[in-house]
């Protein structure tokens, strides 16, 4: 072994959380859902009320512009971070499991779903959600793609919308908006239920075809 | 979800060591598959060894071919030059699978490594012999519409399987024979691609021939004839953003109409993505017609057997076959 790979040990050893404390919160965690191992749990003589705390790792990672310095634990998904820790309600959770694209936001550039990425992931990452992607900000004009959005009635309820449009941005930039076909393969990650997918499509070839830079 | 550790590593030997000497850990690649299965409590590892940082995302022309790192995005793969130039079943695989965000996402070698989408395997009320061995098969007898049709057999009915592989991209790599590295605790090792998966038998809980601790590296490709006639058609219940019912890889390497060499694989069929060799050695030399493909559609689905709602694939599955076969001969 070199003394690299040493280095790499220790430092993987002391960016990792305790593990004792683990081997409980991790009896604790299936508490909860199954019998079978909620009886473990007692069998062991673990409290319940470890239960409530945590266990914190430090993240840093830019979102909408602003670098955040947080604590939380490993197993908080970037959705959940955004939208129970900073209050970043826009992005929104569907199914939670990756199918319906509700939770779309850019990392580095990227459309990724939110709801499979653990936000410790996103380690030294720039995040944009729908809060971050009119460039002057929440306050100021809306991005194209919103007002696209509104001006071909791209929604009825509403809840799939801001994904809708973070994915149509990406869509765009990819350079995959040239026809109606390939914006309908390239937005197939998006689920609408009010079925607004026509209007969807016209809204993106409107902006697609203004030209403006999105 | 459980609770679980997280460590990040720089180096793939850190990696391996992370991951070989504790019992229940994991490697974290896109996290597609893997924290989709911790969310629903199929999976629960203590310890996830994030391996995004590794420097195994590179996409790079060899003496023999192309080398594709472990940790390169399937948007990556699909997109790059070389790949859609030389290896355009690949790219066309690859952009048939999942969405433009979770292909952002997913990298190849944990597309290599995804768990069935069997209905059972994900609910942990129910039996399986996956999830848990020896707990029976709910799919045999019940919900097997987009179950097996090849290889399932096993000597030992208690442990059955008739789950499939859901990767597209792996009916590309199948059939275009390619290499596997892997590193693990003792070294390096090459694995061709039609043995890094492996059929139920009597052991359905090992997707694959991969040891534990041993991480994927990256994907060899050898040079191949088939660029102008390649195809990846997968027949699914929408069209777009769906598992495949039925998949086939198809590439030719045709003078004038005459098959000198094809390559073919099937996926959704199977426990692994399930390569044709007998139907390539059939095509040999054979004209590319519509009559020739109809005859391989038969030596192709020589031993195929249904589980009842899953019958349909065997219309489906030829049907597909010839379809590809005839895209690939039209191609250029
Ligand atoms: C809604 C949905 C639809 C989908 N549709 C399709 C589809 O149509 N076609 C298709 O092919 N796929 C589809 N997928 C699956 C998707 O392709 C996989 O989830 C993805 O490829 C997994 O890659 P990942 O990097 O995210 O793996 P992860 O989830 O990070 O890891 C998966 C497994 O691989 C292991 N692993 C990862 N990297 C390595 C490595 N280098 N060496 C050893 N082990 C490793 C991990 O330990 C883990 O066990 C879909 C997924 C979802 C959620
Ligand atoms: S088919 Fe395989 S994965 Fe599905 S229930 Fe049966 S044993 Fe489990
Ligand atoms: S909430 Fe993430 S894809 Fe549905
Ligand atoms: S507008 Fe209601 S789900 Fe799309």
């Amino acid at each position: 072994m070199t003394n690299q790979d040493n280095n790499e040990e220790q430092a993987e050893n002391s960016g990792s959380s305790r593990r004792g404390f683990l081997k409980q919160s991790a009896a604790l965690g299936a508490f909860a859902m199954t019998p079978p191992s909620a009886m473990k749990a007692v069998d062991t003589g673990l409290h319940e009320k470890i239960a409530t705390a945590f266990e914190q790792m430090p993240l840093q990672v830019e979102i909408n512009g602003t670098l955040q310095r947080l604590k939380i634990e490993p197993r908080v998904t970037l959705l959940d971070l955004l939208r129970e820790q900073l209050n970043l309600t826009g992005t929104k959770k569907g199914c939670d499991l990756g199918q319906c694209g509700a939770c779309t936001v850019h990392v580095d550039g990227q459309r990724v779903n939110a709801c499979l990425t653990l936000a410790m992931t996103t380690e030294g990452c720039k995040v944009t959600t729908i809060e971050g992607l009119a460039p002057a900000g929440p306050d100021g004009p809306l991005h194209p793609m919103q007002e696209a959005f509104i001006k071909h009635d791209g929604f009825q309820c509403g809840y799939c919308t801001p994904g809708q449009i973070m994915s149509a941005v990406a869509c765009i930039r990819e350079g995959h908006a040239d026809n109606p076909d390939e914006i309908r393969e390239y937005m197939s990650g998006n689920i609408c239920r009010c079925g607004a997918y026509s209007n969807i499509v016209d809204a993106i070839m409107d902006v697609k075809k203004g030209g403006q830079k999105v | 979800m459980n609770q679980f550790q997280y460590v990040r590593v720089t180096t793939p030997k850190a990696a391996v060591a992370a991951v070989t000497k504790e019992n229940n850990s994991l490697f974290l690649a896109g996290g597609t598959n893997l924290i989709d299965l911790m969310k629903r409590n199929v999976m629960s590892p203590e310890k996830l060894v994030d391996i995004n940082k590794l420097p195994l995302n590179t996409i790079e022309k060899t003496a023999t071919g192309l080398r594709i790192g472990a940790l390169a995005k399937n948007t990556a793969v699909a997109e790059h030059e070389l790949v859609r130039k030389s290896f355009p079943l690949l790219s066309m695989a690859l952009n048939a699978g999942a969405s433009p965000q979770l292909r952002n996402m997913a990298t190849v070698g944990g597309n290599m490594m995804q768990r069935t989408r069997c209905g059972y395997f994900y609910d942990t009320a129910m039996p399986c012999n996956k999830r848990e061995p020896g707990s029976g098969c709910g799919a045999i007898g019940g919900y097997n519409r987009m179950h097996a049709i090849f290889g399932t057999e096993s000597s030992d009915r208690s442990s059955k399987c008739i789950a499939v592989h859901p990767s597209d991209m792996c009916i590309a790599l199948v059939a275009l024979d390619a290499t596997v590295l892997v590193s693990g605790s003792k070294g390096e090792r090459r694995i061709p691609f039609i043995d890094f998966h492996r059929l139920p038998g009597d052991a359905p809980e090992k997707d694959n021939t991969l040891q534990k601790g041993e991480l994927i590296m990256a994907v060899d490709l050898p040079n191949n004839p088939f660029a102008d006639h390649s195809h990846y058609l997968k027949v699914r219940d929408r069209a777009s953003y769906a598992f495949a019912l039925v998949s086939v890889g198809a590439a030719l390497n045709l003078k004038g109409n005459t098959i000198q060499e094809a390559r073919l694989a099937m996926g959704g069929v199977s426990h692994k993505p399930w390569r044709l060799t007998e139907v390539e050695q059939f095509l040999r030399g054979k004209p590319a017609t519509e009559a020739t493909f109809r005859q391989a559609a038969d030596v192709a689905m020589k031993g195929a057997k249904g589980y009842g709602e899953n019958d349909f694939k065997l219309t489906m599955a030829p049907n597909t076959l010839i379809d590809a076969l005839k895209t690939a001969a039209k191609n250029a």
